[in-house]
């Protein structure tokens, strides 16, 4: 029954038989470990996220709730999605309707929201990516997937300098997206294109002392 | 004892791969359509000119690049050594973790498998992220013949779908259409398109979205190619810009992945180092908008049913030999196509393969053979190239690209019998190795005087040298070789007026740094 | 120091210019330039070409002519040549040669230097006294860039040169599209990368291109005299060897 797999194992074997090569150690000379201090992380990770057409909206925790109202009223959003375990607070300052997501809401109903708030895991300054592992705050991954605008608050003691910090911080069973920028697309002569199937907006809100 | 029986017999080489790995015409002919094509030239040239400035920035700002492509070109190397362990560890994973297992010996089974799940699912269509493997297998053209209808999703698959055409690049598979012609083709393709679309790529894009969007609700079985394969957790990667990968990868019922056996890395960890390599060497981006890693499934989040086919498809063969392996350990980000002067002019049709480009030249004909016929087009392909290096220094895994075409074209010249170039060559170096067959050789060359014109200069050869004399001039042989002039008066005494001129130099006190610094 | 002059089989036939250059710059600078007779070829286009059986006597010749312990350098005028000797020799001698080879290939690859090698690294020398009052674009020619790695070195040679006009070439990390037998193999693809190659060294107005290989400058050369430009290739060891007494006079389009 499993005659492709002992098939392409044997093959395997043979050929390592037929060319054996000496054993490898992998160095890893390259850096890690890399501890920023919090502003130059802040300007790091707020440099490549514009670099890569986010919109960055950086605040104090405490004032959470007033920039979210601000950002989702500014872009006349007046029906968002949310994860279950957001931290209801943050939407204190916001008027419009809101529909918690769960396992069961079909995703068309997804496509019908204007925007998706949500929390996020890890960040990473260096490349201005923002990890997803779905924890409550963050929800199923076709939520912050299937809306136009994704608005991200990310906190600045989860931003790590480089991607070895920011991997070494991720639960590798756990489902992971890692997001730089809006959806974007170099298929038509190389030029970029932001906005193809994801959201064509992407808003990060930096809590500075969170 | 029993050594009287001598050493064992060797393990059988495994058969090569079979599916779209062989075009129908050697390289120089498959090149002629793309040379003449200007329109196709001037799309290669732009876009591989952004690209190749693009990768230099965004690898030059990382002090630590060179060490990176070491750890990267070690890990791939490491876990070439260690497959058979490392993919029984991926599989007892992703089995632990709810998902299915599948082994595939050839790209034909690979493509049975697949049709086999999307039925059981109940689906006559898929949403398709693009990926080498199954193009590789021709899982398209499979599923179509059987009644499955495949979407692709990547905007360049699917121009290139929509288009009937097939890809030329690993990472941009439309490069070689502009945007005048992305525009036609979707006018003439997607059912609904607005008549008045422009050929402005943001609209052109959004154009596939629309398009597409419906597709990703509503389907419900995705097929999708893995970037990489963590043996260690299980963990599955795929890379991706534009969304679709992720809508492929969450929103259907089912997904299959057809991910190669050399894809497998050993450790979670090592993610850190291709998650660094491969945007930037790919897109010149530091990162790509969208990664994906997920691990079997996960109640309540995405697909519930994932199945994994692991493809060897002549990926053993190539493991066979100790040198050519090193070919495996492509990540396939295309950075040595984008600085491939031979890609850059020819585009990737020429190459016949699923995998143009520096790396195709290798990797197809260690995959698929070099002579599964008299003049099979693969054997062709170690010779396209001008051995100039770029590819070698693009590669973020350091693949000797140069080297193995080398080694290709030796074991080509092995295997094919005697040619009239082997016997010129077997020739050529009879006489070079006596230094006296050698100098009578030189001055039999003089007879290049005769054809030249006056002027010294010899134009038009016939075949074999037209290729050369069509489009270069070559200047006759002296009357003199160096050797000769070396021991003539002439040279004697040039020699010894140079002498004379270092003499004079250090007595009056030098005029070269050399003696400055003493 | 006592310096091994391989002219390369190219360079001793069709080009010997260039390798008397290199015999008499060498010798100005006060170098013992010994040529072992019994030099031939270095087998780089039975190797390049797909053939490493052929070679092999190639390959212990030179080894054989170069090994002389007196002799404390190898040199050639050319990139590609000394690439082979230090990196291709080896191999052949790993699959076809015997342990003695091995080791007579190993022991000439770790003293063998391209001309402009030897010259800053060796010799520690980058203003040679030479005279060239011309404008000069310079080609890196592939094996030299990336295979030897030589990088800058001929520019800092030619930059001391008195009177010269050194003019940047664009592209010119570009191969020009010779690749030996590929020239030939694959002559239209090489056709349209020389062309592009001929047109950028056009645009820089320079009357001489010049670089470290004869076998490069033979292919831009001929593209150049056949599209009747004014540019001239030059050996970058002419240039070099040049000197207000005995200058380079531009007459033949030789290399």
């Amino acid at each position: 029954m499993n005659s492709a797999r002992e098939t392409v194992l044997g093959r395997i074997r043979d050929a390592l038989a037929l060319a054996p090569t000496p054993a490898v150690v992998v160095p890893r000379d390259y850096r890690t470990g890399r501890a920023l201090p919090d502003d130059e992380r802040l300007a790091l990770f707020t440099d490549r996220l514009l670099d890569y057409k986010a919109r960055v909206h950086p605040c104090t925790a405490g004032r959470t709730a007033e920039v979210v109202g601000d950002v989702l009223r500014e872009h006349g959003v007046r029906r968002i999605g949310v994860p279950a375990g957001l931290d209801a607070r943050w939407l204190a300052r916001y008027d419009g309707e809101v529909r918690q997501d769960g396992a069961d809401v079909p995703h068309t109903h997804l496509d019908a929201l204007d925007a998706v708030v949500t929390a996020s895991a890890v960040g990473c300054a260096e490349t201005g990516t923002i990890f997803l592992d779905g924890s409550p705050g963050q929800g199923r991954r076709a939520l912050s997937l299937v809306p136009d605008l994704h608005l991200c608050v990310v906190d600045l003691s989860a931003v790590e300098a480089g991607v070895p910090e920011a991997v070494a911080r991720l639960a590798p069973e756990r489902p992971t997206t890692l997001i730089s920028g809006p959806s974007a697309t170099s298929d038509i002569e190389l030029e970029r294109v932001e906005g193809v199937h994801g959201p064509r907006t992407l808003v990060v809100v930096i809590r500075t002392d969170a | 004892m029993s050594t009287f029986l001598g050493m064992p017999a060797p393990p059988p080489r495994s058969p090569y791969g079979t599916g779209n790995l062989r075009g129908d015409k050697a390289f120089p002919r498959a090149a002629h359509d793309g040379l003449g094509d200007d329109q196709l030239r001037r799309n290669l040239g732009r876009a591989t000119g952004t690209i190749r400035a693009k990768r230099l920035n965004v690898t030059g700002e990382l002090p630590d690049w060179e060490a990176l492509r070491d750890a990267g070109s070690a890990i791939k190397t490491d876990a070439m050594n260690r497959l058979p362990e490392l993919l029984e560890q991926l599989e007892r994973k992703v089995t632990e973790r709810g998902g299915t297992v599948h082994w595939a010996r050839d790209a034909a089974e690979a493509n049975e498998i697949v049709a086999g799940l999307v039925r059981a699912a109940g689906s006559d269509e898929v949403i398709k992220v693009k990926s080498m493997a199954t193009q590789e297998t021709g899982l398209n053209e499979h599923l179509e013949s059987v009644g499955i209808t495949p979407h692709e999703t990547d905007l360049a698959e699917l121009i290139v779908q929509l288009a009937h055409d097939r890809p030329s690049h690993i990472l941009v598979p439309a490069i070689h259409r502009n945007r005048d012609e992305i525009r036609q083709i979707f006018l003439d393709g997607i059912p609904g398109v607005d008549p008045d679309l422009d050929n402005v790529p943001a609209h052109l894009a959004a154009a596939a979205r629309r398009y597409l969007r419906e597709k990703f609700l509503s389907t419900k079985v995705a097929v999708s190619g893995a970037n990489f394969g963590v043996a260690e957790t299980g963990t599955l990667a795929v890379v991706e810009s534009e969304g679709n990968g992720r809508m492929c990868l969450t929103l259907p019922e089912t997904l299959i992945t057809v991910m190669g056996i050399e894809k497998v890395i050993p450790r979670y960890q090592d993610l850190e180092v291709f998650l660094q390599l491969l945007p930037r060497s790919s897109t010149g981006e530091r990162m790509n908008p969208y990664t994906s890693l997920w691990t079997g499934v996960t109640p309540g989040d995405g697909p519930q049913d994932f199945h994994l086919i692991l493809l060897d498809n002549g990926r053993t063969a190539a493991l066979a030999d100790a040198i050519g392996r090193a070919a495996l350990n492509c990540i396939r980000c295309s950075a040595c196509l984008n600085v491939c002067p031979v890609y850059e002019r020819t585009g990737g049709h020429a190459y016949g393969s699923t995998y143009p480009g520096p790396i195709g030249a290798v990797l197809t004909p260690q995959l698929a053979g070099m002579h599964a016929a008299k003049d099979d087009p693969n054997s062709s392909l170690p010779y396209a190239s001008s051995l100039c290096g770029a590819c070698f220094d693009a590669c973020p895994v350091k693949i000797d690209i140069p080297s193995l075409l080398v080694e290709l074209r030796h074991q080509h010249t092995e295997q094919t019998g005697v040619t009239p170039e082997k016997l010129a060559m077997r020739a050529a170096a009879a006489v070079m190795r006596r230094p006296g067959l050698y100098t009578a050789a030189q001055k039999a060359s003089g007879l290049g005087r005769v054809i030249a014109g006056r002027d010294g200069v010899i134009g038009r050869l016939p075949p074999p040298l037209s290729g050369w004399s069509d489009s270069r001039d070559t200047p006759a042989p002296p009357r003199e070789t160096f050797r000769s002039w070396f021991v003539s008066d002439e040279g004697t005494a040039a020699l010894r007026a140079a002498a004379a001129e270092h003499d004079a130099a250090t007595t009056t006190g030098g005029e070269h740094d050399e003696e400055d610094a003493t | 120091m006592r310096i091994g002059l391989f002219a390369t089989c190219l360079g001793d036939t069709l080009f010997p210019d260039a390798v008397k250059a290199t015999a008499i710059l060498l010798t100005r600078l006060g170098h013992d330039v010994v040529f072992p007779p019994g030099q031939t070829c270095c087998g780089q286009m039975h190797i390049n070409t797909g053939y490493q059986r052929e070679p092999v006597p190639l390959v212990r010749n030179f080894a054989a002519g170069f090994g002389d312990a007196s002799i404390e350098a190898v040199v050639m005028p050319s990139g590609s040549c000394a690439g082979s000797v230090r990196h291709q020799h080896r191999i052949v001698a790993d699959r076809y040669g015997d342990a003695a080879l091995r080791a007579g290939v190993d022991a000439v690859a770790a003293k063998t230097y391209e001309l402009s090698e030897l010259l800053v690294d060796v010799l520690g020398v980058t203003r040679v006294g030479a005279y060239f009052p011309h404008r000069v674009t310079y080609h890196p020619t592939c094996h030299s860039l990336r295979m030897l790695r030589v990088g800058d070195k001929p520019l800092r040679l030619l930059r001391e040169v008195e009177g010269v006009d050194l003019v940047e070439l664009p592209g010119a990390d570009s191969c020009c599209g010779f690749g030996g037998t590929f020239a030939l193999k694959n002559a239209e693809t090489s056709t349209a990368m020389l062309h592009d190659k001929t047109a950028s060294i056009a645009a820089t107005g320079a009357e001489v291109c010049t670089a470290g290989d004869s076998s490069c400058l033979m292919h831009i050369g001929g593209g150049l005299s056949r599209i009747r430009s004014g540019t001239r290739t030059l050996h970058l060891a002419r240039i070099l060897a040049a000197t207000r007494t005995t200058p380079d006079v531009l007459t033949e389009a030789s290399v």
